[in-house]
């Protein structure tokens, strides 16, 4: 069954993401891990949310599950106003296409393309044309400040640099939700305040949303909500430091 | 998304050498060894294919291939002047002599025997001497791989003299000749010559060359021939493939070099097809990075074949240019027999195609199975 689309998004109103009893188990018998327990979670429009815990307590599984990369084991899951424990395969490729801009930990740039190609992987694979999309991929890196850096290769970067150019390709194509996992523990304390000013600055917007998770302490202050993971559930959610100062989301 | 493809594979060299070196090395070893299978095949026709003019070969029923000799008495060649449709026929002597040297050392000769008025299947490359001379008494030419065969080192000469069963032949002219299978040196001379010259039979004529009578196919005149003779009537070509087809189903030839050709394949496909997966396993993660933001497996899928298809014309390229390199340096050099007409060019490129396909396979597995989770994982 195919809802239309609207009717969702009316049930799910100002909330860009909103988990409900989302588990999610690795493998079975004596070998089962219980990633997710019963995790509920909503995120607005507008909102950078940062999810925080120990190693090892389902932060990774729990964004993976909100980008359409990991189907849960049981739960509600609806992005943007569509579900995507019912979403089919196809529709969930084409979904996080057009809908998700992901910065890893381990950048997993192309190491054969260029920072301007790279950059604009995500357009490419919406069927841009390829000078078209390097056009474009360009002006975002301008922005991030490697205008001379475009022709380098990913080796000839330095790890900011890297992480900067994942942000790019990211952002490209002007995604809804932005998925960030741990994009500031490869890099020192510069470049992490660096990588998260332009997180911010780009991605944070009305009608967006930015799910980081970190537990780079140092970051804390960016985030307007904080969730706090523990052993596969959230355990609490508080206001981030950032919160006070951006009046204009609603809460 | 395909150069993506392309440069991925380009970019990671060592791969993609060893990747395209499988492929070079199927290539190489196929083309190589099918060009010398094409090679020996053509050496098997040489003097069909020497003795230009007739289009229609008349011989005895039971005759498999061209070396095969089976004489016919000599009435034969009336029976076959007057079937309908037979323009002109003559006949045409082959068989082996012992030529008997000045110095007394004996050497293996190829004879062959033409008609005595018209000289049909006469050699067509003589570049010493000439063919009316053929009509002196004694008279014979030579082959010059012959001659060198017989005389190492000298230079050519003709007049000089030999025996074949204590009668005395005098050369009066050297030709170019095809190769043949056993390299022997090949003769010339008149039929009623060579009948003296070769070893005494009951029968002698060995074939009747004959013409077909314009407008009518030759096909249709082989066909009244073996009617009205009970003689076997076949085309230049078709004696041409009967040839074949004997070295083909009788002899271990194509069976040694199937083997080879196949050898190379299966290590082409190993090697090609091992490098290609250790490639696509070392940028496992890149394809899952595609795949979360959202590249569809089909497109996935034709990326790792664009890939595929990429190494195997580069290979293809390399090794067929190798192969024919490798013909033209052995040229006149060493007696290798090497041929390469399309249909060689055509049987590799199908089997690198097959190469490439089977090297994917394991690849295209691995990259439609992965999970785009990965790329969260460290
Ligand atoms: N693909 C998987 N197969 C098996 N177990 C997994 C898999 N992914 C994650 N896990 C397990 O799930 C739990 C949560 O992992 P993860 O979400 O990566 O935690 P975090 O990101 O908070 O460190 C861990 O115990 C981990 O070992
Ligand atoms: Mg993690």
């Amino acid at each position: 069954m195919q809802k239309p689309e609207s009717s969702d998004a009316a049930a799910t109103g100002d909330l860009a993401v909103r988990v409900r009893g989302v588990t999610k188990e690795f493998g079975s018998g004596g070998s089962l891990t219980r990633a997710l327990r019963g995790v509920d979670l909503d995120v607005p429009y507008g909102e950078m949310l940062m999810l925080v815990g120990p190693s090892g307590c389902g932060k990774t599984t729990l964004v993976s599950i909100v980008a359409g990369t990991l189907q849960p084991t049981a739960g509600e899951v609806t992005v943007l106003g569509l579900d995507l424990v019912a979403m089919g395969n196809g529709r969930k490729v084409r979904f996080r296409r057009d809908n998700v801009g992901f910065v890893f930990q381990a950048f997993n740039l192309l190491p054969a393309l260029s920072a301007a190609e790279n950059a604009a992987v995500p357009l490419l694979i919406a069927g841009w044309r390829r000078a078209d999309a390097i056009e474009v991929a360009s002006e975002i890196l301008e922005t991030l400040g490697l205008g001379d850096r475009l022709t380098n290769l990913p080796s000839e970067l330095s790890g900011g640099q890297q992480q900067r150019v994942a942000i790019a390709r990211a952002l490209v194509h002007e995604p809804r939700i932005l998925v960030c996992d741990e994009p500031t523990s490869a890099l020192d304390a510069e470049n992490g305040r660096i990588t998260m000013e332009l997180i911010e600055r780009i991605a944070v917007q009305p009608g967006r949303a930015v799910i980081v998770v970190t537990h780079d302490a140092r970051v804390y202050s960016f985030a307007d909500r904080i969730a706090s993971m523990e052993d596969g559930r959230i355990v609490s959610i508080e206001a981030g430091p950032h919160n006070s100062t951006d009046a204009a989301v609603p809460r | 998304m395909l150069w993506i493809a392309w440069k991925m594979l380009i970019g990671n060299r060592v791969k993609y050498l060893g990747i395209v070196f499988g492929v070079v090395f199927a290539a190489l070893l196929i083309a190589q060894q099918a060009s010398t299978f094409c090679g020996l095949m053509l050496l098997t026709i040489s003097q069909i294919r020497d003795a230009a003019g007739p289009d229609i070969w008349v011989m005895d029923r039971k005759v498999q291939f061209v070396d095969d000799i089976k004489p016919l008495s000599d009435t034969e060649l009336f029976r076959v002047k007057g079937v309908p449709g037979v323009e002109w026929a003559v006949r045409f002597f082959k068989g082996i002599a012992r030529a008997r040297l000045e110095e007394g050392s004996y050497e293996q000769v190829i004879l062959l025997g033409l008609d005595d008025a018209t000289l049909v299947g006469a050699p067509q490359g003589i570049f010493m001497g000439s063919i009316a001379d053929l009509r002196k008494p004694d008279a014979v030419i030579i082959d010059d791989a012959g001659y060198k065969r017989i005389w190492p080192g000298e230079p050519y000469r003709i007049g000089r003299t030999f025996e074949m069963n204590d009668h005395r032949a005098v050369l009066v002219g050297i030709t170019t000749a095809s190769r043949t299978f056993q390299s022997f040196p090949i003769i010339y001379t008149r039929y009623s010559q060579a009948v003296r010259f070769a070893p005494p039979e009951r029968k002698v004529l060995s074939f009747v060359l004959a013409e077909p009578a314009a407008g009518v196919p030759s096909a249709e005149v082989c066909r009244r021939i073996e009617a009205q003779t009970g003689l076997q009537a076949l085309t230049h070509d078709q004696f041409i493939w009967k040839t074949i087809d004997y070295y083909l189903a009788k002899t271990g030839i194509p069976v040694n070099f199937g083997i080879t050709v196949f050898l190379g394949f299966l290590v082409g496909t190993a090697i090609a097809g091992q490098t290609f997966y250790l490639f696509t396993v070392e940028n496992i993660r890149q394809f899952g990075a595609l795949k979360a933001m959202g590249t569809s497996n089909w497109t996935i899928l034709l990326m790792v074949l664009s890939q595929a298809v990429q190494v195997g014309v580069v290979g293809y390229g390399i090794g067929v240019g190798l192969a024919a390199l490798f013909g033209l340096s052995t040229r006149g050099l060493v007696r290798l027999a090497f041929y390469m007409p399309w249909q060689v060019l055509a049987i590799t490129a199908a089997a690198v195609f097959a190469i490439v396909l089977l090297a994917s396979l394991l690849s295209i597995r691995r990259v439609l199975v992965v999970d785009p989770a990965i790329v969260f994982r460290g």
